[in-house]
């Protein structure tokens, strides 16, 4: 009963809430409004939003240097964390079958488990920063731990499915997934879409003064 | 000054647009902005992190546009801002950014928290919670017409004396000349050698310019202490005296921010384009260089590096142009290993020099500067910003450094092909 809710009915719930709510947020960003820049432009804005869409990838090199951990266990999470999400067999079928209708090439059982492995590593740091470096335990909220941790127990729950092959953890695996949608787009996980706009503001003002941000 | 919370809070909300919304959308609390701002890696202190300082605003936004924010207000989860908060912040805003922008160019999320304490500022200026010193430099700034108090008596004092060690006419109130020049208030008082370096170079490049007896003053106090109507005020004087005149360029001088004043957020202060364009100095000279107009000989060999002003630099896009100059009279011009758009300010920039209670922690920070020059062993340091200048001078004599500052202007007029002789 409870199976048969999580793996219909409520699967579809989380999925309006995420993509209302997505939406939702930002349309709210773009209703806020933003004035024309009068200015006389020396270059175009939009190669350098485009420009610094991508550029933001490669950290400046002093700042590399004094905060490599963040950068180094940022990418190995993010890295990690895109092909569990995109690549695993089960998330192919599960993608295919339920939204898509088609599906694509999946990772090979040992490339799953290297990027399980560095995606652990690299939430684990970054979750021991927040906790340790004075900044970063001065900036954080309720809401950068909350996520964190439903990220956490997502992969985790994941794994353990996959591994041990046994429903109720896949089901345990999918609620929490579920619940992560939910609480997606009242979060800073919205950085996953929003860091677009905010790239592009940024690069299309720097562009227009000439400077490579 | 009286505070007024209620405005404070009603101005913040009206600053709130597309690009602050999807900034505080985007940030993580990742603290690499901290890395990037010499007020945190002089001081390890975790309050200086850039974003940290936007946390008023951010309470607001979040109170304001988002579910949660909203929903916990509702529920007495949240407090809303408070005056409190403004007292508490103050310092954050004004005392510890210079509004350099370094921490702009290394956000993950691209975002612009330099934009962002701009805009706060405009807040904090509303609600009366701005530093004294500032409040009195644009308050001299809307009464007297600079934040120094230099008055037109006082640039035409200084004019005399220009006109005899150089032996030529300073035009004033030229209608129909090119080129229509400003002034920041610390070049007039601390530094007029820069007004005779461009009287020699436009007078050897034939350059046709005037001084405004209406508008000679650079500076723009409203754009620092983050007050719209003031900086508008400001600006207007430029742009109705260029008008007037009708010249077709105003020169925007060795200062900072005056250039992110007249070029940036001009335009968009009073509404409308101008109808002259803006150029700064650096610009300028760099082009009647490469047209063959500003002849340049000899050079200096000593070892000597260029300190970016952040504002005409980071923020402004004028990075080649000094280079370019630098290259044709200093062959023994070395970069710092962090510079142009990555250089790391004087410590002084956005009004932290007109806030006499930052001095002690911008005396502190300028060690990042320091470091800097000590790692390359120079003992000349060029700049272009007045303000950058002092605030490197007083920094050099209170870490007892034997490095001199000199203007990049100066040392181009220096070098002039056919220098003109004092009269």
């Amino acid at each position: 009963m409870i199976g048969e809710l999580i793996d219909g009915p409520f699967w579809y719930f989380s999925l309006v809430v995420f993509c209302i709510g997505v939406l939702f947020r930002l349309i709210s960003i773009l209703r806020a409004g933003l004035k024309p820049d009068l200015a006389v432009p020396r270059s175009g804005g939009s190669t350098g939003a485009l420009r610094n869409l991508f550029s933001r990838f490669i950290p400046r090199r002093d700042v590399a240097t004094r905060g490599r951990l963040t950068f180094v266990a940022g990418y190995l999470f993010h890295i990690g964390l895109f092909a569990l999400l995109f690549f695993a067999r089960p998330h192919v079928d599960f993608i295919a079958e339920r939204i898509t209708g088609f599906s694509w090439p999946a990772l090979p059982y040992w490339a799953f488990i290297i990027s399980a492995e560095i995606a652990f590593i690299g939430l684990l740091l970054l979750w021991l920063h927040r906790l340790l470096h004075p900044v970063t335990r001065l900036l954080s909220n309720a809401d950068d731990y909350i996520g964190t941790g439903l990220v956490f127990l997502v992969m985790l729950t994941g794994c353990l499915a996959l591994a041990q092959a046994f429903e109720p953890l896949r089901l345990l695996h999918l609620f929490l997934a579920e619940l992560l949608l939910i609480y997606f787009p009242f979060s800073s996980l919205m950085h996953a879409f929003t860091f677009v706009f905010s790239r592009s503001y940024s690069g299309a003002v720097m562009g227009r003064k000439g400077v490579n941000a | 000054m009286s505070h007024d919370f209620a405005k404070g809070v009603e101005v913040l909300s009206r600053q709130i647009d597309s690009r602050i919304a999807a900034y505080f959308s985007a940030c993580v609390h990742c603290g690499l902005c901290a890395e990037a701002c010499l007020f945190y890696t002089e001081t390890d202190d975790p309050r200086y992190t850039p974003i940290y300082k936007l946390e008023p605003m951010r309470r607001l936004w979040k109170a304001q546009h988002t579910f949660w924010g909203k929903f916990a207000i509702k529920m007495g989860l949240s407090k809303p801002l408070t005056e409190q908060d403004f007292a508490d912040w103050e310092e954050l805003v004004y005392d510890s950014c210079t509004m350099c922008g370094r921490c702009s160019m290394v956000c993950p999320v691209g975002n612009d928290i330099t934009y962002m304490i701009r805009k706060e500022r405009e807040g904090f200026s509303a609600a009366g919670y701005a530093p004294v010193g500032m409040q009195e430099a644009t308050h001299r700034a809307l009464t007297i017409g600079s934040p120094m108090g230099i008055t037109l008596k006082t640039l035409q004092a200084a004019l005399i004396h220009v006109e005899k060690n150089t032996g030529l006419k300073i035009p004033m109130d030229q209608p129909g000349a090119d080129y229509m020049t400003l002034f920041s208030s610390m070049e007039v008082v601390n530094f007029p050698e820069y007004i005779e370096s461009i009287a020699r170079i436009f007078d050897a490049a034939k350059v046709s310019w005037t001084i405004s007896s209406e508008a000679f003053e650079a500076t723009n106090s409203g754009i620092q202490i983050g007050s719209h109507d003031a900086a508008r005020e400001i600006v207007s004087r430029v742009v109705n005296a260029a008008e007037s005149l009708g010249v077709k360029y105003v020169i925007s001088p060795e200062c900072g921010h005056a250039y992110t004043a007249i070029r940036w957020e001009g335009p968009n202060l009073i509404g409308r384009p101008y109808k002259f364009e803006i150029i700064h100095i650096l610009e300028l000279l760099d082009q009647l260089q490469k047209d063959g107009r500003l002849l340049l000989s000899g050079h200096t060999d000593i070892p000597l590096t260029f300190h970016d002003p952040c504002q005409i630099v980071r923020r402004g896009g004028v990075v080649e142009p000094p280079r370019d100059l630098l290259a044709k009279v200093a062959t023994g011009f070395v970069e710092m290993a962090d510079h142009g758009t990555m250089n790391w300010c004087c410590g002084g920039g956005g009004g932290v020099s007109a806030n006499e209670r930052a001095e002690e922690l911008r005396l502190k920070v300028f060690d990042r500067k320091r470091k800097q020059i000590e790692a390359l062993g120079v003992k000349t340091m060029v700049t272009a910003c007045a303000n950058c200048r002092i605030v490197l001078e007083e920094g050099i004599e209170d870490r007892e450094m034997d490095v001199q500052v000199i203007g990049l202007t100066e040392l181009v007029a220096e070098h002039l092909s056919h220098n003109v002789t004092p009269g």
